[in-house]
């Protein structure tokens, strides 16, 4: 217990420093969520299992269809694994806003405000799911191990192509999920409405795109860029041409196109904030 | 005292109302009491229109992109993947998004939460037994769902794709049977991983675990019958989830023969009253050991 306080001066007077403060929240997170040790262990243990699920979807489909839309189960594969990795590390980042309908809802939101932190950096660093680490980390490995079970041609541009394709991937999943929580400023029942596009979102990036048709193509593969969180960098990856006859080099603006949803997200979250009236609870 | 205050009642088996009802209570009163309790569940659901709205919402994204999956599969597998035509594919899914939230197989922790706070106190000390209340909630809020949840998705899937249409007439009954008993057997489940908490007192890894096994072995993702044989036999008979989701589904699309169908529903009403005695049981352990924490 004294230890943080020692840590507060350290970091400079009566104020810490955004830093140490962001640090003490999370080390605060880390010793309650493991106060139940037996819950928190089962927790993590299965979380990890759980996108394994997902890709045993795809192979489950594969055991009754040869090929999906011209694809076939290394190309799928490769995209599930893509867009399930950039899932997970957003989940595991910014997933808990969340909880921002909970929040507006019971006036906690109040609270959060009138600190002297970034509201999002709170609510992000409030509830940090360390149960999620783990899911996070197997991603990875499962990435990796599809990676190689698809047997690609190697050039150093696809080499970087595979690095920064799922974290350009978590980076758009991460501003869908800010920005659909914060519909909750508006609609305090939002929760679901928001589902549809962070876990619906998932669920398209999953498989590749010509299987949809054209109206969710427009929006969800480019109005909302999930072509670009699997099924582009997939292509490139792969060296194959889309049906669809987008340019090759098109995987490449991946980092745009997050980039442009971020921008986007903070927009629409800051708007919220000026528009969010306590609910006085 | 008040857990020694809160001794409780034996549970009586809230799906099948002529049971003999203990003797203090007349059967009138047992009936009207758990009537009253339903039509509270749905009352309270039906505030929250906004969340109808936005679920229904999400039910038909998912279904829409799921539909576009399957067809895929249909496409790529040469006609009947896991023995089912497009047509009764497309259905599921449709269907499925309905039955998805009436089934409510996920998110339930309620009772978890009033365990760790120590407000179960208070369930405890209402003339009806806590497993009776909330069951009778649960019916509430799956006839709320089928109102407000399952009409929109499934009338979509009717408007802007060929759905199979079922051609028995006995298909419809043993179909609103068969979702009675997905819901009591749901139920069932999510109740006794709540009880959980009574000992590790966050049943966060319990509840995970329940979300694990709903999602991946009731047919949410696709039908069971996409698996091996072996695998598929080891999931219907040695697990409950596909009496929440895929039982249903097949006999709304007749995947089966009419007899098959109704051994399917058999099978959901053993594992409902396994549950559900299996919960009246823990419970009454789990009282039997309680502290309340003061406070």
């Amino acid at each position: 217990m004294a230890d943080p306080r020692r840590e507060d001066r350290r970091a400079g007077g009566h104020r810490p420093r955004p830093a140490a403060a962001y640090a003490h929240l999370v080390r605060a997170q880390a010793r309650s969520q493991g106060q139940y040790r037996a819950s928190f262990l089962l927790d993590a243990g299965l979380s990890a299992l759980l996108s394994l699920v997902e890709l045993a979807a795809v192979l489950a489909v594969f055991r009754v269809t040869p090929e999906l839309g011209g694809f076939t189960l290394r190309e799928v594969l490769l995209t599930a694994a893509l867009c399930e990795f950039g899932f997970q590390l957003a989940d595991l980042l910014v997933g808990n806003i969340e909880r921002l309908a909970i929040y507006v809802r019971t006036g906690l939101m109040d609270a959060v405000l009138v600190r002297p932190l970034s509201p999002l950096g709170q609510l992000l660093a409030t509830d940090l799911p360390f149960r999620k680490v783990g899911r996070a980390v197997q991603d990875a490995v499962v990435y990796v191990v599809v990676l190689v079970y698809a047997d690609l041609d190697w050039t150093p541009a696809r080499a970087v192509l595979a690095v920064i394709a799922p974290v350009a991937a978590a980076a758009l999943f991460a501003a869908v999920f800010i920005a659909g929580a914060s519909v909750a400023f508006w609609w305090i029942d939002s929760g679901e409405f928001a589902n549809a596009f962070t876990y619906g979102g998932r669920t398209f990036a999953q498989y590749p795109v010509p299987l949809y048709p054209s109206w969710l193509r427009g929006t969800f593969a480019y109005g909302l860029g999930f072509a670009f969180a699997g099924y582009q960098p997939m292509l490139a990856l792969c060296g194959r041409s889309d049906p669809l006859g987008t340019p090759a080099w098109l995987a490449w603006s991946m980092p745009v196109v997050a980039a442009i949803a971020w921008a986007a997200a903070i927009a629409l979250w800051r708007t919220g904030i000026r528009h969010y009236r306590s609910t006085g609870s | 005292m008040p857990s020694a205050a809160a001794c409780p009642k034996p549970a009586s088996d809230p799906d099948a109302a002529p049971d003999p009802p203990p003797p203090p209570i007349p059967l009138s009163a047992a009936v009207r009491r758990f009537a009253a309790l339903a039509a509270a569940g749905f009352r309270r659901h039906s505030t929250y229109r906004q969340a109808t709205v936005a679920g229904v919402f999400t039910n038909v994204v998912f279904g829409a992109m799921l539909a576009a999956v399957m067809s895929a599969v249909v496409a790529g597998g040469g006609g009947r993947p896991g023995g089912y035509t497009g047509a009764q594919l497309v259905t599921y899914v449709w269907v499925g998004q309905g039955l998805l939230s009436v089934s409510h197989m996920w998110t339930w922790k309620e009772l978890a939460d009033r365990i760790t706070s120590g407000d179960v106190a208070a369930d405890l000390l209402r003339p009806v037994d806590p497993l009776t209340s909330y069951a009778a909630a649960e019916l509430g809020r799956a006839a709320h769902a089928v109102l407000g949840r399952f009409i929109a998705p499934v009338g979509v899937g009717f408007a802007f794709y060929t759905m199979y249409v079922p051609h028995e007439a006995a298909t419809y009954p043993l179909f609103a049977v068969s979702v009675v008993l997905a819901v009591a057997v749901s139920f069932a489940g999510r109740y006794l991983v709540n009880l959980t908490a009574f000992w590790l007192l966050d049943a966060r890894g319990p509840l995970a675990a329940w979300g694990l096994f709903a999602a991946s072995l009731s047919g949410v993702h696709f039908p069971l019958r996409f698996l091996p044989e072996w695998a598929q036999w080891l999931i219907w008979l040695g697990t409950p989830f596909p009496c929440v989701f895929q039982i249903p589904l097949d006999i709304a699309v007749e995947r089966t023969a009419t007899g098959v169908a109704a051994a399917t529903v058999a099978l959901q009403l053993c594992w409902g009253t396994a549950l559900m005695a299996l919960c009246a049981a823990v419970q009454r352990r789990a009282l039997r050991r309680l502290v309340v924490q003061g406070g």
